[in-house]
């Protein structure tokens, strides 16, 4: 029987429940089906015109319909969804009484063009437009629910509302780790005590006209318009930029003892997490890769393992010359010689990059890779670059013996944040 | 089990505001007890405007404060003042395991570019192309940077070097009670044994007037002490900068650091709003402090922001106990959103460790004068719209 406590005395804490929706499709059975059979969910943007765009594709989730469409809009709905499926699976609970809190990875929210361009018709300026008009519109008393639709709390709170989540919920943002500092946050409060379950969720709805083009001004959106579903190629050599995407990721985590107390199926473990952050530059990564590499070995001490217990990386691979480099690098120096031999794929090569909600998606896809003991492939990899030696199990899906993986998360803002998972408790 | 939770020290401060920047000039402007309100920037609307601060001596590359809006700006100064009242400062070790959490709102417009876009797109042959090309010529490729959340604690480590762990919390008034929150629980369970927790909010801005105007959430017209609103309510937006440094004791001795006060408790809760909800659910927290609260040397520092209903429930709250004297700090500095918790709770342990609390704010009658000593002050956020919060802050020796 494994112990309820790990190495250190803390409860050990396990997921329960999961949900994911992707470009891919909704639910984890389709997310499953497709990333194993290599399929890319990156599609030419029909949402709004491109015309001009450098940028022309993204991983948007248009069968799901939301009106009016507003990122925070989308990105409640997709969190819906996850949420929802997870809590499913998990059967905590009650119906509308979730018996945790809520920690919740969303994007930066804020009034878009379309409402902007509204506020400006009320005004009734007929000239030169200033925030004096659009504030006089805004105090009209008939834009109301334009103040809820963007407080940066309106997404949690649609949430904690629906699912009956304890206390107040906390929205966070690590740029493109928050899905992993969500999961984070969950951990530590069950290891302190404070809870036995914890509603782990990640979101983005983000493709929006200006979201787009602030990504595109700092070049680091792929540029392969042509076939889209080949344009996110990580660890090729003609890799050129991430591809925006949406989507959500859930996760149910629970002490491994109430969770086996009331007869949940457990789904793994979640047996460390580590953090550093980088303070070299806003965008770029230290050029030493220590903040990569200790955030990496902080995860692995948090679990206490060694390099030689992990079987598989889930890599950040966002498919930016910049990112995968750095990673390659970093994960050369944590694993040394054997770095060659562990098997790393990217699933951003498929699902492209789900920005605030990536490090949940890729949690959930990372427990079902130890699940299936079969591991989803890096696509769109048909150019090696002869600068990374690594297994990046290109291009066809692979079985293979796994009893713990680690997935990395980094973000804009010096952020770093690694999982360590493993198939069942110690 | 676990061992007994570590006590936590308030070893660092940096805040700045209306009033100026730092302890002595919070504790004159709070002991003067006039509001500084700009009425004219953004009539009928008030703020409460930033006072003059010489970025270069936190921010010393002009290159770094290029890439930073104003609000990063005054959150990485403000961590920096912080950093400095705790002997931190340029300390590479003890920064290399500092966590951070920063609460934090986001993104400031460019307006003369909004302006130019949504005058120009009705008479566009083709808007969307129009909005397109506009956006990718006209929208500075480094905006996006200052806008994000999370670049205020981005800024703050390559400025200040601060890499322990790096979180940005988000959701208003909730992001702040919160930063706080997480970052006394985690240096009671062991998690953490330094903590910058801070956050920054630059209030002198049209979009953000706006924002909240959609709730007509602005305070307008005459200015009157936050509890005296019933008849116009509503909130003066301030520029706020509040960062803490909060360690274990047991870290704090090792280094010789001395505590400016101790933060013996933070909660946060998430009302149902309606009748009656928030009062309950201040009572709730209350009563998880209650235990400690020693009356005669006890005052309540608010976050009450001037609007209703919430201001009201709060003020519902507070008549339970006629005998702990308030203050609602808004009235002096206005209402700074994510920060304004961190600032309460700053402004607490300074009342506490100076033994006295400063008057009435503004003059308000529905705060009372203290005599006595001060020893230990609650503090209260509750959010204009959601969220509320406590914090319990006390003298330490």
């Amino acid at each position: 029987m494994a112990s309820y406590r790990d190495k250190s005395g803390r409860p050990v804490v396990v997921v329960t429940g999961m949900g994911v929706v992707t470009s891919l499709g909704a639910g984890k059975t389709e997310n499953w089906d497709k990333l194993t059979a290599g399929e890319s969910g990156i599609r030419a943007i029909k949402r709004f015109s491109t015309e001009g765009l450098r940028t022309r594709i993204a991983g948007t989730v248009d069968f799901v319909p939301v009106d009016p469409l507003t990122s925070p809009a989308l990105a409640s709905r997709l969190a819906d969804m996850a949420a929802e499926e997870a809590i499913a699976q998990s059967g905590v609970g009650t119906k509308g009484h979730f018996p945790g809190p809520l920690f919740l990875a969303v994007a930066p929210v804020e009034v878009e063009w379309p409402q902007r361009q509204e506020l400006a018709k009320a005004s009734g300026a007929n000239e030169a437009v200033t925030y004096t008009d659009l504030i006089r519109a805004a105090s009209s008393g008939k834009f109301r629910h334009f103040h809820e639709r963007f407080m940066f709390v309106s997404v949690a709170d649609g949430l904690a509302s629906k699912y009956g989540t304890e206390g107040a919920p906390i929205s966070l943002s690590t740029a493109c780790a928050s899905g992993a500092s969500a999961i984070q946050l969950g951990l530590e409060a069950i290891r302190r005590g404070e809870t036995d379950a914890a509603l782990c969720v990640a979101t983005d709805g983000s493709v929006n006209v200006e979201s787009l083009i602030r990504f595109s001004l700092l070049s680091a959106l792929s540029m392969s318009n042509d076939p889209p579903q080949g344009a996110s190629k990580p660890f090729a050599k003609n890799r050129d930029g991430f591809v925006m995407a949406e989507g959500a990721g859930a996760l149910v985590l629970e002490s491994y003892e109430s969770a086996t107390a009331r007869g949940a199926k457990i789904l793994g473990v979640l047996a460390g997490c580590g953090e550093l952050a980088d303070s070299f530059h806003r965008t770029r990564s230290s050029p030493d890769g220590k903040p990569i590499i200790g955030c990496m070995r902080n995860a692995l001490d948090d679990a206490g393992l060694t390099p030689d217990d992990i079987d598989y990386i889930n890599a950040h691979g966002t498919g930016t010359p910049e990112n995968d480099k750095m990673e390659c690098l970093c994960v050369s120096a944590v694993f040394g010689e054997r770095a060659k031999q562990i098997p790393m794929s990217s699933n951003k090569s498929m699902i492209g990059h789900t920005l605030s909600a990536a490090g949940a998606v890729e949690a959930v896809v990372t427990l079902m890779t130890l699940e299936h003991q079969r591991i989803p492939p890096t696509i769109n990899y048909n150019v090696p670059d002869p600068a990374i030696l690594l297994d990046v199990v290109p291009n066809v899906a692979r079985d293979a013996q796994m009893r713990r993986a680690i997935s990395n998360s980094f973000g804009f803002g010096g952020q770093n944040v690694s999982l360590v998972m493993a198939r069942e408790p110690a | 089990m676990a061992e007994a939770p570590h006590e936590a020290w308030i070893t660092g401060i940096g805040i700045l505001s209306c009033l100026g920047e730092g302890l002595d000039a919070h504790w004159q402007g709070f002991n003067a007890s006039k509001p500084i309100i700009d009425t004219e920037t953004f009539a009928p609307y008030i703020v409460h405007p930033l006072a003059a601060i010489d970025f270069d001596k936190q921010i010393p590359k002009k290159g770094d404060q290029r890439q930073m809006e104003p609000w990063q700006r005054i959150g990485t100064y403000a961590a920096g003042l912080a950093l400095d009242s705790a002997g931190c400062k340029g300390n590479a070790a003890l920064l290399g395991h500092m966590d951070m959490i920063v609460a934090a709102g986001g993104g400031e417009r460019d307006e003369a570019v909004d302006g130019a876009i949504l005058s120009a797109l009705p008479k566009a042959a083709r808007p969307d192309m129009f909005l397109n090309e506009h956006l990718m010529n006209d929208l500075r490729p480094t905006l996006f940077l200052a806008q994000l959340s999370n670049l205020l604690a981005g800024n703050i480590s390559i400025v200040h070097g601060v890499t322990g762990s790096s979180r940005t919390f988000m959701g208003e008034e909730l992001a702040g009670i919160d930063a706080v929150r997480i970052a006394l629980a985690r240096i009671r369970a062991g998690q953490s044994d330094i903590a910058l927790v801070g956050g920054a909010y630059n209030g002198e801005r049209s979009d953000l007037v706006m924002l909240f105007e959609f709730g007509d959430y602005c305070l307008k017209g005459e200015f009157r002490p936050v509890w005296d609103r019933q008849q116009a309510d509503g909130f003066a937006i301030g520029s706020l900068g509040a960062f803490l440094v909060v360690e274990s004791r047991a870290h704090a001795e090792a280094r010789n650091a001395k505590p400016i006060a101790r933060l013996s408790a933070a909660a946060s809760g998430y009302a149902k709003r309606g009748p009656g909800a928030t009062k309950d659910e201040l009572g709730r927290l209350w009563s998880k402090v209650a235990g400690a609260v020693r009356p005669g040397s006890t005052a309540i520092i608010s976050g009450a922001t001037g609007a209703e209903p919430a201001t009201g429930e709060e003020k519902g709250f507070l008549g339970l106990h006629p005998d702990l004297p308030v203050r609602a700090t808004g009235t002096l500095i206005g209402h700074g959103l994510e920060p304004q918790m961190v600032m309460n709770v700053a402004l607490a342990a300074l009342a506490v460790n100076r033994g006295k609390l400063f008057p009435p704010c503004g003059g308000s009658s529905f705060e009372r004068p203290m005599e006595g000593a001060l020893t230990q002050a609650v503090v209260t956020g509750v959010g204009h719209w959601r969220g509320e919060g406590l914090a319990l802050v006390e003298a330490v020796g």
